[in-house]
């Protein structure tokens, strides 16, 4: 395992300007992660796969994840002084996580045989500023697999040579990886119209009399 | 990829939740030339789904000139279920038997990986005789792969059925093993979180050692036929050719990875499981053509057979699945793991994220054969259509794992 505190110093001091951020584990396996800005993901990406000590050149997993907006409540004991007394209260603190994308790259050496160092980007929200650098310039690898994250998640990767859907057909609308994907209504394919089907067909023809 | 494409793409964004830039990577040729035009000459074929060649439904959007090809873009997607979102909806052992579809060849493997990420996640340990049982069905998984993609491989070539007929005599005998042991051939679904579902049967031990020893008998005859076929050695060699470096930087793993001359086998640099124990070499390739592909499978079979008449020895007696590992109930703390195991076919990871509920909040699968894909067009460019066929067959995909 390498020291990702002293990559995190070394990336800060030959990357002017980078802000990177150590996302900590807390489960047994220990894989800590570098989350990066976008603005200079690209040139920590190339630092790491160039460092003579590093030598990252081997882009393994990338993927995304979905964070939607969430309220996080957690417990704080507070201490507080009732009457002269100080005891201690719990209290629930509720924060409002804001939502992201966030692309996951897991990285390994091939050379020097070590790894995996894990780079992390969020992008601003989920709606119209899902939009990240491509590191297909910087690993080959990425390629695929970015395309399989626009596909899936809905994240714009900027400077990708070929952005399209890989997986699911050109001309769908969603990106059904994402935690609010709702499945469209396909109740015409039910092989036996029964009463919860007949239901829902009835709000359909409304529609297309409607239109 | 030109500059000019990709500034293109960065200057007119696609809306969002629109189907995406619509425009293919390259320039839709006209069916038939334009009058008064001598056309030029390039011509626009779809191989696949259903091909024969393709192992599955593949498609490849090939643009030729006469029999050369120019272009070429892997299309996939056709088996596509969403492997990861039915995941994420369902507990972490139900997606045990599902990962036995992923590569559908190697279900034992697929099975290894996802126990080793979440025993990663939850910090379990494996018993010693569980690892053993692990590195035998593994190995063996290793052996029934490779001689079928050779046989597969052969039939691209045009030895319609001989050969994989040879191939499939010997993978039937691992997978009766598979059978009395999980009690399936293909969808074992055998690997639990930390340990392994049943032990062994009695007599297993000795089956599967009969197996082993007469294993390399076949071998060398399969050698003997092939190895200085002509035909074999005038289509292989030097066809498909792939640097070490593009190697590397396209994320390419296993045999294909190593046929490149690039040593990275994830048994010996993880050195998962027990295989620090194992005395076996990794063979590597010179030029990295389909002929070096063919021929480092053949010889990983070997120092498979090594591993297994070593390990089938050596295994002893003891409890199969960590007592403190929970069947019901299985909530791994909040977390993150991504565990890897060198599969048949390169590296196969699962990257689990943990909310500390029952189902995993992020499950995913890392395809060695999806990722072995992306610089199929760098390989079979300037190559014969007829080329191509081979060139597909000795990257080794399974469309289960593809598609996902």
């Amino acid at each position: 395992m390498i020291a990702l505190d002293r990559i995190k110093t070394q990336l800060e001091a030959t990357v002017p300007g980078a802000r990177l951020e150590i996302v900590p584990n807390d489960s047994p396996s220990g894989q800590r992660s570098l989350l990066v800005d976008c603005a200079h993901a690209a040139a920590v990406a190339e630092r790491l796969r160039d460092d003579p000590d590093l030598r990252l050149d081997y882009a393994s997993n990338v993927t995304g994840v979905d964070w939607p907006e969430a309220e996080l409540s957690e417990k704080v004991k507070i201490k507080r002084v009732v009457e002269g007394v100080e005891s201690e209260v719990e209290e629930i603190r509720k924060t409002l996580r804001p939502g992201c994308l966030e692309a996951v790259y897991h990285l390994y050496s091939m050379e020097k045989k070590h790894g995996p160092v894990i780079l992390r980007m969020r992008t601003e929200n989920r709606t119209d500023k899902a939009r990240l650098p491509s590191l297909t310039a910087v690993w080959r690898a990425c390629e695929f697999q970015e395309r399989e994250i626009y596909d899936l998640y809905g994240i714009l990767f900027d400077g990708h040579p070929d952005l399209r859907r890989i997986l699911m057909w050109d001309g769908f609308q969603d990106h059904p990886m994402r935690k609010d994907y709702v499945e469209p209504d396909d109740y015409e394919y039910e092989p036996t119209p029964h009463d919860e089907v007949l239901e829902r067909a009835k709000g359909h023809h409304s529609r297309e009399a409607a239109t | 990829m030109s500059a000019e494409t990709v500034t293109a793409a960065a200057a007119e964004p696609p809306a969002f939740g629109a189907a995406g830039p619509a425009a293919r990577h390259y320039e839709i040729l006209p069916k038939t030339p334009p009058a008064g035009d001598a056309g030029s000459g390039l011509l626009e074929v779809s191989m696949g789904p259903h091909h024969p060649s393709t192992h599955g439904v593949f498609r490849m959007d090939v643009v030729l000139d006469g029999e050369r090809v120019v272009k070429l873009k892997p299309v996939f997607g056709y088996l596509h279920r969403n492997h990861e979102k039915i995941a994420e909806g369902t507990t972490y052992l139900s997606s045990m038997p599902y990962t036995d579809r992923l590569d559908y060849f190697c279900s034992l493997t697929n099975n290894w990986a996802y126990a080793l990420a979440v025993e990663k996640l939850a910090g379990l340990e494996v018993p010693e005789r569980a690892e053993f049982i692990r590195v035998i069905t593994a190995e063996l998984t290793r052996l029934q792969n490779h001689v079928c993609l050779i046989g597969f491989l052969l039939q691209d070539m045009g030895a319609l059925g001989t050969p994989l007929m040879y191939a499939f005599r010997e993978r039937e005998k691992i997978l009766d093993l598979f059978e009395s042991l999980t009690g399936a051939r293909m969808m074992c679904n055998y690997m639990r979180f930390g340990g392994c579902r049943v032990d062994l049967p009695e007599g297993w031990l000795e089956a599967a050692k009969t197996v082993v020893e007469e294993y390399p008998r076949f071998l060398d005859e399969f050698e003997r036929f092939l190895g200085g076929n002509e035909i074999l050695l005038a289509r292989t060699q030097g066809v498909g050719a792939l640097p070490k470096e593009l190697a590397v930087n396209a994320g390419v793993t296993g045999p294909m990875l190593r046929a490149s001359g690039v040593n990275y086998d994830i048994r010996k640099v993880d050195l998962y499981g027990i295989y620090d124990r194992f005395d076996f070499k990794v063979p590597l390739g010179e030029r990295g053509d389909v002929f070096d592909r063919y021929m480092i499978r053949v010889l990983e079979m070997r120092e498979s057979l090594k591993i297994l008449s070593r390990a089938l020895a050596d295994i002893p007696s003891g409890p199969i699945i960590d007592p403190k590992a929970k069947l019901r109930g299985f909530r791994p703390k909040p977390g993150e793991a991504y565990g890897r195991i060198e599969a048949p076919k390169g590296e196969l990871g699962f990257y689990l994220i943990s909310d500390g509920s029952p189902n995993p909040y992020r499950y995913r699968v890392r395809p060695p054969s999806f990722i072995n894909l992306t610089i199929l067009e760098d390989m079979c460019l300037n190559h014969l259509v007829a080329d191509v066929v081979i060139i597909l067959g000795s990257v080794d995909i399974v469309l289960g794992e593809v598609d996902r």
